[in-house]
């Protein structure tokens, strides 16, 4: 496979602070590739460093076998980068935007307007930015990044500050734009997000790539045990307890919980006892992954 | 040269739709050109009342010539009420009342607008000399004096004020729209964005400044256009047109400054204090509102430094003094020098990102 990125080694100081330290990987061409992290973890930093917009310390990047830094002009038509924050130019409807968008790579409006229709605001063409929602927003944005048919594409947190459905709407065009051929690095706070989407996934904390690998295969490797819960007050804690010897057992007052790595003996029990009101099981996610791995849950 | 053009268009579009910035670069100035032409509109032939107190021979036995000329400039009103007319004069109703006791002709004025009592004084004190020649029995004057303006006779305030104003307003419109610009692109990363395409500098800057001449231009139409009604009756010398380049080459030299200011703050309010900061000062000592020619000699010396006093200097003398083409060259060089110089201190101070 030809890797698209190659990241080696890259380091970045900010006064004291160590905002990428010592970070390396590829991706290759097609991949969907996630970094996960916490704010402040420097996933953001990295993507800035891989996309030419700021020069590492020390380490090397190349993109298409080539450095982005200084800014290199042969190498911005082949990306197309979704900002954090929601650059449009002012006071212009969503299809101004993106044909002035078009117009600065070459590319004819006919084909920016094909590009509203991708990602679901053929509709809203006509309404200036500044009326259109946070999640039309950042659909509008990410077409924008797309409007040149890049081979590569940038999406730094594309769903952050959106309500769930308006998040799964992003994620299917996410995919659609992968399975159109594009490769596709993403970072995300959102450990569902990356687990749903992401062929493979660096967790970042400090600065560093803790763990790289496939969503499931980190989660598998991590060995969790599955939680199963049932409504509160069906079954007494000391009785879970003795449905799985060694369980974890937990009771908040609204729901009991078994954490079990027999999750099929204790589901035949609690079905024995007519207790599976309100039933959930959850195995291990990355959220596990990222405890295991930082000592400290995930907080945004 | 697709890419300018759409990214001018991008720039133009959001000017006209953003009310607040068309009205304080178009009608904001246009308006104080509505007020200060309708306000100054009859100045020059604005005359004086005065109260003649009883008989003042002097007055009336001036021949009906005489007498004609003479109320040109003076409204005269007898009464003989003499406590009436001084109360009048001291509250400013009449500028000034005047009495003869005997061959003693006394003139009474206040001193809350010395220049209209000045000047009532010395038409008074002309008066009295020629009584005083007159009685001596010298019908005609050894010396006598014709005073005669050295511009048409029609110059009015509107000639004035109009290239001031229209300077003014060229300096806010170029100012704030290069720091506004600068700044809020910034804010909005909109800047990283372009840095993110394969679209140069150059052709980012240009778009701007196209935007900005293009602005400049319109308000030059308009205020000329306007001025030029009969109603404020500019009038035009034949070089005028020379206005056009001056207003281009002072353009740059405001957006220069705009751009510092913008380089240097880091929100839209900031960059808004700054360039309001420098922009009133700059117009007042520039002479845009007011001839400051009466001003202390070191206001006058520093106001040197303000690329919109020679703007000014520079147009009044283009489109209504008469001056040819070439007087305003070196103004145009100096305003680009400016430009060039101040643009090179913002492209230093320039940043892609805040932080």
């Amino acid at each position: 496979m030809v890797s698209t990125i190659v990241v080696n080694d890259i380091h970045k100081r900010y006064g004291d602070v160590r905002a990428v330290d010592g970070v390396s990987f590829e991706v290759s061409s097609g991949e969907f590739f996630g970094i996960l992290g916490p704010n402040g973890a420097g996933k953001t930093t990295t993507l800035e460093i891989v996309e030419g917009l700021r020069q590492a310390d020390r380490g090397e990047v190349t993109v298409f076998g080539e450095s982005p830094w200084p800014r290199n002009t042969a190498l911005l038509p082949r990306i197309g980068v979704q900002l954090q924050a929601s650059s449009f130019f002012e006071r212009l409807t969503a299809r101004e935007q993106i044909r002035t968008f078009a117009s600065l790579y070459g590319v004819p409006a006919k084909q920016a307007d094909s590009m509203l229709e991708l990602v679901g605001l053929a509709d809203k063409a006509d309404t200036r930015n500044e009326r259109l929602s946070g999640g039309q927003q950042q659909r509008l944005s990410i077409a924008c990044a797309l409007v040149h048919g890049p081979d590569l594409v940038f999406l730094d947190e594309p769903t952050s500050g959106l309500d769930p459905q308006a998040r799964r709407n992003l994620w299917d065009v996410l995919r659609e734009i992968n399975a159109q051929g594009r490769t596709v690095v993403l970072t995300t706070h959102y450990l569902d997000e990356a687990e749903v989407l992401c062929d493979r996934v660096a967790i970042m904390d400090e600065g560093r790539i803790l763990e790289l690998g496939p969503p499931a295969s980190l989660v598998r490797g991590l060995d969790a045990p599955t939680r199963v819960s049932v409504e509160s007050g069906l079954i007494t804690v000391d009785d879970a307890r003795e449905l799985d010897d060694g369980a974890d057992v937990a009771d908040d007052g609204v729901s009991l919980t078994i954490a079990t790595r027999t999750p099929a003996k204790v589901l035949a029990a609690l079905a024995d006892r007519n207790a599976l009101r309100g039933l959930t099981v959850r195995g291990a996610t990355l959220e596990d992954v990222f405890l295991q791995l930082t000592g400290r849950e995930f907080r945004e | 040269m697709t890419r300018l053009i759409s990214l001018a268009g991008a720039i133009g579009k959001g000017f006209l739709r953003d009310r607040t910035a068309v009205f304080f670069t178009i009608l904001f100035p246009l308006m104080f050109l509505l007020i200060f032409g309708g306000i100054f509109k009859d100045q020059t032939i604005a005359k004086s009342d005065v109260l003649q107190i009883g008989p003042v021979p002097v007055l009336d036995q001036l021949p009906p010539q005489a007498q004609a000329e003479l109320s040109k400039v003076l409204e005269v009103t007898r009464t003989d009420d003499r406590a009436d007319a001084l109360e009048q004069v001291r509250k400013g109703d009449a500028e000034a009342a005047i009495e003869q006791q005997g061959d003693t002709v006394v003139l009474h004025y206040s001193a809350a607008d010395q220049v209209k009592a000045g000047t009532i004084r010395g038409i008074v004190e002309s008066l009295v000399q020629q009584g005083n020649l007159a009685a001596a029995g010298v019908s005609t004057p050894a010396i006598s004096l014709d005073t005669q303006q050295v511009e048409d006779e029609s110059l009015k305030t509107i000639q004035y004020i109009t290239p001031g104003l229209l300077g003014w307003a060229v300096a806010v419109g170029a100012m704030f729209g290069a720091a506004l610009t600068l700044v809020t692109w910034r804010q909005k990363k909109l800047l990283r964005r372009l840095r993110l395409s394969p679209v140069s500098t150059v052709t980012v800057i240009g778009a701007r400044v196209g935007v900005s001449i293009g602005v400049a231009l319109v308000q030059t139409a308009i205020f000329i256009g306007i001025a030029l009604l009969p109603y404020f009756g500019l009038r035009l010398s034949d070089y005028w047109w020379m206005a056009i380049p001056l207003v281009i080459a002072g353009t740059l030299a405001f957006m220069s400054l705009g751009l510092l200011a913008g380089a240097w703050a880091k929100t839209p309010e900031a960059a808004s204090a700054i360039a309001n900061l420098i922009v009133l000062p700059m117009a007042f000592l520039s002479g845009s509102f007011f001839p400051i020619d009466a001003a202390p000699t070191w206001l006058r010396t520093l106001s040197n430094v303000f690329p919109l006093k020679h703007l000014n200097e520079a147009m009044l003398d283009v489109m209504v003094r008469g001056e040819g083409p070439v007087s305003v060259l070196p103004t145009i060089a100096l305003l680009l020098g400016f430009a060039a110089i101040v643009g090179a201190l913002a492209a230093r101070l320039f940043r892609w990102d805040d932080v």
